[in-house]
Order: C-alpha cells, then structure tokens, then sequence
C-alpha cells in the first residue's frame, strides 16, 4: 500500500465514523469502536477497490451529500412544518453565488477584460459558508414575510417567482456575476493539502505528511469536509426539532388553529422554519459551488435544483431528517443509474427515431415524475416516515 | 390549515377593490413616468400597450383556465403552463401531418391551421381529464390533503415538459419557419402583425363563449356553485364528476389554445409553460382565484405592464415585473380585484 492509497483511506474514514456513529445512534459499545473502525475500513476500501470505481464511488458520496444538505433545508420547511416551497432553486443559488462572490478574488489583468463580478473578497471558506447561508435567509425572510400569513398555496406561488426572479438576476446581470458566462475560480476549501506547496497553517511534518496526495485526490478531501458539514447540520437540526421550538413548529404543521389557540405566533413560528430551511439550503449551494469550481445560472434549472430535491425528500421521508439524507442518496443513485441505463439504451432509441438518443436524458426526468406521482400516490410518508413522538 | 386562514380575524382597515385599483394605476403611472423620463416617446408607449393588450389575450387563454381549477376543484394547478406546452406541441405534430395551404389573407398561417386548433383543443382537455381521473382522483379519494395534488401537478409539470422534450428537442419551433411575418400599421403608427390581431380576436371570442357557457346553461351554474361551496354544491345534488369533466376540458382546452396563439406570436420552446406560469397565476391572484372574469381583467392587466416596463427594462425580466405585482397584491388585498370583504381566499 501507497503512502497516498494509506492517506486516502484515513480521509475515508471521516464520512465512514460520522456514518457509523449516525447509524448506531449513540450505543455505548460503538462510540469506542467508532474511529478504529472507521479506519480501518477506510484503508480496506482504499486497498480492496480498484482506484476507478472508489473515485466514483467518492463523486457519488460527495455530490449525494451536498443534496442531503439541500434536503434537510427542504425538511425543516416542509417536513416539519407543512410550507411547500417549490423555490428551492432560489436558495440553492444564491448560497452558491454569494459564497462564490465573498470568496473569490476580482478577476485581474487579461482575466478582467472577459469576467466582471460586483464583489471579490478572498475570504475563508467557512466565511463563505455563513455568507451564503445569511444571505439565503435574507432573501427568505422577505419573501416569507407577505406571503405566510396568507394561504399555503400563494407561498408555493410565490416561490415560483422568487427562484425565477433570481434565475433572470444571474443570467442577465453581467457586473454581478459574470451574467451568462461562468464564474470561474471558485477556491477549493483545503485545496493545499493536495497542492505541492502545502497549506501555510500546518506545520511543516503535517505538510509532509500529506505530500504523497496529488490535486487528483481533491474529492477525497471535500468529502471530509462536506461529511462533517453535513453531520453538523444534521446534529443542529435535530436539536432544535427536539427542542420546544421544533414542538410548536410540528403543532403548526398539525393543527394551525389549535397551536394559537394555544397563543403561539403561529405566522411567527413558519416564517423562522422557512428562513432557517433557506439558511441551510444555502448552505448547501455554497458545498456546491466549492465542488463545481465554476458556476452559471444553468446549474440552477428548477429540474436538477428544485425537482430533484423535492422528490429526495418525499421518498426518504419528510418530517425524518435521517430519511431526508437517505432520500437524497437514494435519488441520486437513481438519477447516476438511470443516466448509464439511458446510455445503455441508446441502439433501442436510435431504432425508434434518430433523434431520440440525443434527447435520451429526458427520459430520465420522465421516469422521475412518475415516481414521485407513485411516491404521492402509494407511500406518501417516504421510506421512513416521521418517528411517532409520545 | 386554509380554514384557519379564513377564520383570521381581518384586519380592521382593509383597502378594498378600489385602493387595488389605485395601487395598480399608480404602479402603471411610476413605469409611464419612468419611460418618458428616459425619453421613451408616447407613440412606442402606445404600441407597448397594444402590444400588452395582445399579449394578456394569450395569458388569460391560460388564466381563466387557471382560475376556473383553482376555483373548482381547489388546486394550484402547477401544470398549467405545460398544457399550454402540450397544446402548442400537438398542434405543430398536427400541422406537420397536413400539406401546407397557401397563407390566409394577410395572416402567416393557412387554414388548416385552424382546424388544427379545433382539433387540439378538445384534445387537451381530454388529456387533462385523464391526467385527474389517473392522479388526482385516487387522492381525492384517498382524502388526501390538497398541497399533495399540487405537489402531484407539479409532478405532471415535469412529466409533460419531458414528454415534449423527448418529442421536438430543446430547440426553438415555429409552426410556419420562414414565412414573412410582416407589421401592417394600425392607427396612429402602430404597427402589428396581422396574426397578432388574429390572437387578439380568436382570445376575445372564446372568452365570449366562456362567459356564454358559465352563466346560461346548467353545467356553468354547476360549476360555478361548486366554485362556490364544493360542499354545499354535493349536497344540493350537483354530479361532482361531470363537473370536473368539464371543468378540465374548458380548462384545458383553453390553454392549449392559447399556448398554440403564443406559438404562433413568437416561438415554442419546451419551457415556455413554465415561464408562463408566473403570469399567468399573477393574472389569476389579481383577478380573484375561481373568477374567470377576473382572470381575464388581471391578464390584461400584467400583459400591459410587462409591455410597458420594457420599454426601460431588460424585457427579458417581463415575469419578474408579473411576480413584483403579484407580490404588491398580496400585500394590499389577498382576496385580489374582486373578491368579497370578509371571504379572504
């Protein structure tokens, strides 16, 4: 085994210890075996599979992971408190912009004739992250304002128009950012550890230690940090939908006219939950946009960035943040299977129509809302539904 | 949920009908007064506004559809747009089973053109019914909550704009490709295409025919008791079932009618229902949800002030300005331009 092959499994191991301790839920007998266990499986792996299917593998987790993000912000919207957001795509943008925009630095030189962007601030990662959050929040919080306090389905409507709203902004405003054209450069958070140069703040057996690791093992790296992100948003989330907070908010859910009867603000409590949901899934549009490296208005298509997700949510379980990411991971299992299986169809397509191939990945989008008519229809709880409190 | 909404105490000082109307004609005012200021000349703000009127006449072929779902069956139909899609599809699938006859008069598009429509129409409105009687009709008998058949007409969005994709490709399609379509002058300077006051027309006579079928015969009165009190309606002996039958041909038929008008106006995309979906619930909010007359009074309404707001604004934030208006309604008076005090949608 590689020095590096040894490096990437112990990367490995943080998504597997933070899944295992997920999954085990806190037994006592797994906490101590927690971190040797996940290291040692994470340099099985790394030995065991071939370098190709484990950097798929790797992908897979890595983009599944950003999804599950996105849906625990759906979750904390509709799961558990019944607002129907169908702006996700709004978010999820204006999370990935404004991270790119606090982190990025102005284009200079040649570059500045071809890119324009209204900020460039080189800041932190993490600055960008609560950037992108606070920034989704804001846009949130205006929106939530005039519409909860009126009928579900405006603030459905509503969010239509937001998420188009935000779409047109980014495809047409080329001095904010870059217009049609990508914005570019997006910094890689730990991206010197793959680097030859090595990051300024380890010292310098640290640096060395992760050498062997070539710009190729990037993923690796971001997994790590996405898990963690993830599970920290996660953990939270739990939190407050246990605290007396999260009670109220599922009592609006249930009952609107029991709950304020019961002299709780109930417009109060939803516009909090949409905000907060907004706030995390900006957050997963900043995990995004570090992951692309260059975005444009284009990823942000209501299809992939509101669709997707919704039906993430809807098969996983709504009102069970754990169903939420597993939803996201199973949806985007389908939606990676169903691209291969298209391709595998393409000769039965040719044969239909000449035109079909190319057009082949539609099929996949077909496929997807008839499963979640079949989702709607069949088990509208998700594969784990809500947990009964008592 | 929505009962809790309606039983909110209201407010004491609530604007009615006429401070809407005030809001909307200086909402008109600021974007007449912006344009001049940067020496927009009146005589291209009053092609914009004729220009507005027609585009209304497309959007409310959708709205009134809109409304009429909204009202009766109690769903934001989330599809709409896409039936717009489907009908403009079909009539192009259509129209390219037929010879091309020569142009009619001075429009770009020849008889059978109108045969096509005539065909599609009920066509549509058909598959929408059936789309209800596979999708929403389970879930209605299932007492499902009403967010799931908006949530399931979304996913019928999705479906229908796939299907069409699958069918024609991204690209951009034009029933008649490369036929002259060219401004004859009006009045005054104002130049339009003849087809456009073909739309305009066709529009204002199926709106007539609406008006005719909901206020003289027993179905309308049906319908719009059910728009009503669906509740009351079932008890006072009314088939339940024939009226959402009709209510899906009307509805659909009228979008796929007016997608083919904006087909024909300027091109088809696979995502032009979506895009006009903005507008189109904006005319309906604005207009009173389950008040087809207001439908047609908001359509007029945002396709004018789209028109007008590009005169100095990026056109392609037309839906953007719709969203802005829907936005200042739901602020001053939810219940939109005729909707009774006290009955808060």
């Amino acid at each position: 085994m590689s020095g590096a092959e040894a490096i990437r499994g112990m990367l490995l191991a943080v998504p597997i210890a933070l899944l295992l301790s997920g999954v085990g839920g806190g037994r006592p007998w797994l906490r101590w075996l927690v971190l040797p266990l996940a290291a040692a499986t994470g340099v099985a792996v790394t030995g065991l599979l071939p370098a190709g299917i484990l950097g798929y593998l790797v992908s897979f987790a890595l983009m599944a992971s950003i999804y599950g993000v996105l849906t625990l912000g759906l979750n904390v919207q509709w799961g558990y408190t019944g607002l129907f957001n169908i702006g996700v795509a709004a978010f999820f943008a204006v999370g990935a912009f404004v991270t790119a925009l606090v982190t990025t630095t102005m284009p200079t030189g040649p570059m500045a004739a071809f890119a324009t962007q209204a900020l460039g601030l080189g800041a932190p990662f993490l600055v960008g992250v609560v950037a992108a959050g606070a920034a989704s929040a804001a846009v949130a919080w205006v929106i939530a304002r005039p519409t909860l306090r009126l009928r579900d389905d405006y603030l459905a409507i509503a969010t239509i128009g937001i998420a188009e709203v935000v779409r047109l902004v980014f495809q047409n405003e080329r001095w904010l950012a870059n217009g049609p054209q990508p914005l570019r450069g997006i910094p890689q958070p730990l991206g010197c550890l793959v680097s030859s140069d090595g990051c300024a703040f380890l010292p310098a057996f640290a640096n060395a230690w992760f050498a062997p690791l070539s710009p190729r093992d990037y993923p690796y790296v971001y997994l790590a940090v996405v898990a963690v992100l993830l599970t920290l948003t996660f953990v939270l989330l739990e939190r407050m939908i246990e605290s007396p907070w999260g009670r109220v908010l599922r009592a609006v859910r249930e009952e609107e006219s029991s709950a304020r009867m019961n002299g709780k603000d109930a417009a109060s409590f939803k516009v909090q939950a949409f905000v907060i949901g907004a706030a995390v899934m900006g957050v997963g549009g900043s995990l995004y946009a570090h992951y692309m490296v260059s975005i444009d208005y284009s990823h942000f298509d209501p299809l992939y960035a509101t669709f997707l997700i919704w039906v993430m949510l809807m098969l996983g379980g709504s009102g069970n943040n754990r169903g939420a990411i597993l939803g996201a991971f199973v949806i985007w299992g389908i939606w990676t299977g169903t691209a291969s299986l298209v391709d595998t169809l393409r000769p039965a397509l040719a044969a239909i129509s000449p035109e079909l191939p190319a057009r082949g990945p539609y099929l996949r989008f077909l496929f997807i809302s008839l499963l979640f008519l079949a989702i709607l229809r069949f088990r509208p709880q998700g594969l784990i539904g809500e947990r009964r409190r008592t | 949920m929505i009962r809790g909404a309606r039983t909110r105490l209201r407010r004491a000082a609530e604007p009615g009908p006429a401070g809407l109307l005030m809001l909307l004609g200086s909402a008109l005012l600021l974007i007449v007064v912006a344009a001049v200021v940067q020496g927009i000349s009146p005589d291209r703000l009053l092609a914009l506004t004729v220009r507005g009127v027609m585009l209304g006449g497309i959007l409310a072929l959708g709205a009134i559809g809109l409304s009429l779902i909204f009202g009766v069956l109690n769903l934001p139909n989330f599809a709409h747009g896409d039936l717009m899609t489907v009908g403009a599809y079909l009539s192009l699938a259509l129209l390219a089973l037929i010879p091309d006859g020569a142009p009619l008069g001075p429009f770009s598009f020849s008889l059978e053109f109108l045969l096509v429509l005539a065909l599609v129409a009920p066509t549509v409105g058909f598959i929408a019914y059936l789309l209800d009687r596979g999708v929403y009709r389970p879930l209605r008998a299932r007492g499902a909550a009403p967010i799931y058949m908006a949530m399931s007409s979304l996913a019928i969005a999705l479906g229908l704009r796939s299907v069409v994709y699958l069918g024609w490709g991204a690209d951009f399609r034009f029933f008649y490709p490369g036929r002259p379509r060219p401004a004859v002058e009006l009045f005054a300077g104002i130049r339009v295409r003849p087809d456009q006051l073909f739309i305009l027309a066709l529009a204002l006579a199926l709106i007539a025919l609406v008006y005719l079928l909901l206020e003289r015969t027993k179905m309308g009165k049906a319908m719009r008791a059910t728009a009503d009190n669906s509740e009351l309606a079932r008890v006072a002996g009314i088939d339940v079932e024939r009226v959402v039958l009709f209510t899906w041909m009307i509805g659909g038929g009228l979008a796929a009618i007016g997608g083919a008008m904006y087909g024909l106006d300027a091109q088809m995309r696979p995502e032009m229902g979506w895009w006009l979906l903005l507008p189109l619930f904006a005319s309906v909010i604005l207009g009173t949800i389950g008040n087809p007359y207001g439908a047609l009074a908001g359509s007029l309404i945002i396709g004018v002030t789209w028109q007008l707001s590009s005169a100095f604004l990026n056109p392609a934030y037309g839906p953007a300005v719709a969203f802005v208006l829907m936005i200042l309604v739901l602020l001053v008076r939810p219940e939109g331009l005729f909707g009774l005090r006290g009955r808060r949608a």
